[in-house]
Parts: C-alpha cells; sequence; structure tokens
C-alpha cells in the first residue's frame, strides 16, 4: 500500500494542477485565457500552479503575438505527459486495491 | 473510504475536464431534427415540382421534362435554389438550437474548438459541394444525390472527432445510404430524403433523449 502511495507524484496533490495537466493531455496548446476560464481561477492562482508545473518542466511555454496582444500559450512535456499518466495508473491502482 | 471516494472524485473530474477541453459538446439534437423536417420539405418541393410521386416510376427524376419551366424556373435553376434554401434553412436551425443549448449550459459557442469543429466539418462539405457542381456541369444529374450523401457522411465522420462521437454513426449510415443509391439510380431523391430527411430527424431526436433530457 505504502509503495503505490509513493507512487502518486506530489506535483499532482493539487487539483488546480492535475486540471491543468487534464487539459494538455489532449490538446497541443492551450493558451492561458482558455485555461483560466475552464478551470474557473484568477489569473494569479492560475500562473502560481503554471509557474510549479513549468519548475518540474511538466510543461513548455510558447509566448506569441496575435496583432497586438501577447498570446501565452502552454503545451505538456515528455516528461509531463510521462509523469501525468503514471499519477492516473496509480490512483487506479490504489482504487482497485481497496 | 473517504480516500477512495476522494480518488474516484478526482478521476471522474479529470475526465470530465479532457472532455470539455477537447470536444464541443453542445451540438444540439434538436438541429438535426430541423435539418431533417427542412431536408423533407425540401424534397417534398422537388416531387411537387417535376408533378410526380415518390416510387412512382424508376424514372429518372431529372428527365421527367428537362425543358419544363414552373414557378418561372427550369429544373437546373430550381435545383439549386432548392437545395441552397434547404442548407441555409438547416445551417440556420442547426446555430439557433446550438446556441440555445450552450447558453443553458454556460458554455461559450465561438471558441478554438468550435472553430476546429467547423473546419474539419467544412473541408469534405465543400469538397462535395463542388465535385457537385462538377457533376450538374457534365449533366449526370443521377449522380449528384448518392455523392451528396456521401460527402455528408464523410464530413459527419471528420467532425465526430472534435463533437459527441455518435455522430459518427450517423456518418457510417450516410455513406451506406449513398453508395446503395449509387447503385440504384432514378431513386436518388428518395435515398436522399430518407438519409437526410429520416435519419436527421431519428439522430436528432436520439440525441435529444439521451443528452438533454
Amino acid at each position: 500500500m505504502k509503495k503505490i502511495i509513493n507512487k502518486l507524484n506530489k506535483a499532482f496533490d493539487n487539483k488546480v494542477r492535475l486540471g491543468i495537466m487534464s487539459m494538455l493531455m489532449v490538446n497541443d496548446w492551450v493558451d492561458f485565457k482558455t485555461l483560466k476560464e475552464m478551470l474557473d481561477l484568477t489569473d494569479g492562482r492560475l500562473a502560481s500552479h503554471i509557474k510549479s508545473l513549468e519548475e518540474n518542466e511538466f510543461i513548455d511555454v510558447k509566448k506569441e503575438f496575435v496583432g497586438r496582444k501577447p498570446l501565452t500559450s502552454y503545451s505538456a512535456t515528455k516528461k509531463g505527459r510521462k509523469a501525468f499518466s503514471d499519477h492516473l495508473d496509480a490512483l487506479e491502482e490504489l482504487l482497485k486495491n481497496r | 473510504m473517504d480516500k477512495r471516494n476522494e480518488h474516484l472524485e478526482t478521476l471522474s473530474e479529470i475526465r470530465s475536464l479532457m472532455e470539455r477541453s477537447s470536444r464541443f459538446i453542445s451540438l444540439s439534437g434538436l438541429s438535426g431534427v430541423a435539418a431533417g423536417v427542412f431536408a423533407l420539405i425540401g424534397a417534398a418541393m422537388v416531387y411537387f415540382y417535376l408533378e410526380i410521386t415518390p416510387f412512382e416510376t424508376k424514372r429518372l427524376y431529372y428527365a421527367v421534362d428537362p425543358s419544363r419551366i414552373k414557378w418561372g424556373m427550369d429544373y437546373l435553376t430550381f435545383f439549386l435554389v432548392d437545395a441552397a434554401l434547404v442548407f441555409l434553412f438547416a445551417l440556420a436551425g442547426g446555430i439557433f438550437f446550438t446556441t440555445r443549448k450552450a447558453k443553458k449550459k454556460g458554455q461559450k459557442i465561438w471558441d478554438p474548438l468550435t472553430k476546429r469543429l467547423v473546419i474539419n466539418t467544412a473541408i469534405p462539405l465543400i469538397a462535395g459541394g463542388l465535385y457537385c457542381l462538377g457533376l450538374l456541369y457534365h449533366n449526370m444529374f443521377g449522380l449528384v444525390a448518392p455523392s451528396t450523401l456521401i460527402f455528408y457522411g464523410l464530413a459527419c465522420i471528420n467532425g465526430s472527432k472534435y463533437t459527441l462521437t455518435d455522430i459518427r454513426y450517423l456518418g457510417i449510415c450516410e455513406i451506406i445510404l449513398g453508395v446503395i443509391a449509387i447503385f440504384n439510380i432514378g431513386y436518388g431523391l428518395e435515398f436522399w430524403a430518407f438519409g437526410f430527411g429520416f435519419l436527421h430527424i431519428i439522430y436528432g431526436l436520439v440525441m435529444y433523449y439521451k443528452y438533454e433530457k
């Protein structure tokens, strides 16, 4: 039991970070505004969680200009995808074992 | 036990987020019903215009009287106007019911998901439309109805990746119908009315009761 719990990734113990990763798993690039609206968060909260995922190298950041407005988009890295699916596997295992 | 419920909840939240962020799920079943009704009206207009009844004879319906001018239009103009009207009314109905459903659910109408759905459905549809204009240009009228069914079915299947997956089955049915129709030229209008009329209505009602009731 302990072993499986250890497999649960600390980076994903937060719902917001899990939510961000869920969206990035099924989309190539998602911009800040879409993440914010879908997860119903304030700019500040979303930014802090994005930062921590970035520090873990789970997501890539792309900054571009659409017209004159800056647009920041995110995508999941290979490392992030692996960590996320391992986390999901661990969750499933936990559910099976009880 | 609490922990278990929490994990289950987390998993279902993840699933729902993945679904909502990658598919446009506000497509209303009623838009299918509306499209079906307009298609049947459009087909009925053709029968009135040509003064024939469904399954009357295995005559090429467009060859009944090629020189006829009725309601101020020759039959080619009439077909094009009729088809354009059916398409516009069906589109308007689709936009109306889908907007209404999205509003009710508090979802956005025009976002990257809708754009992706529209673009991917439009590609086979536009290709099919141009192809059918080519058929008309070469006077191959009998091939038009089966071709519209096949291209429309392909468009549904292509779009199904970006919206409710059920639309895939509608697409498969339309393609099967189109293929049968191309070997039964002369019953094109009957097949067309069945595919665009009845199948849309049945599909729309199933979707409506499955997701909106």
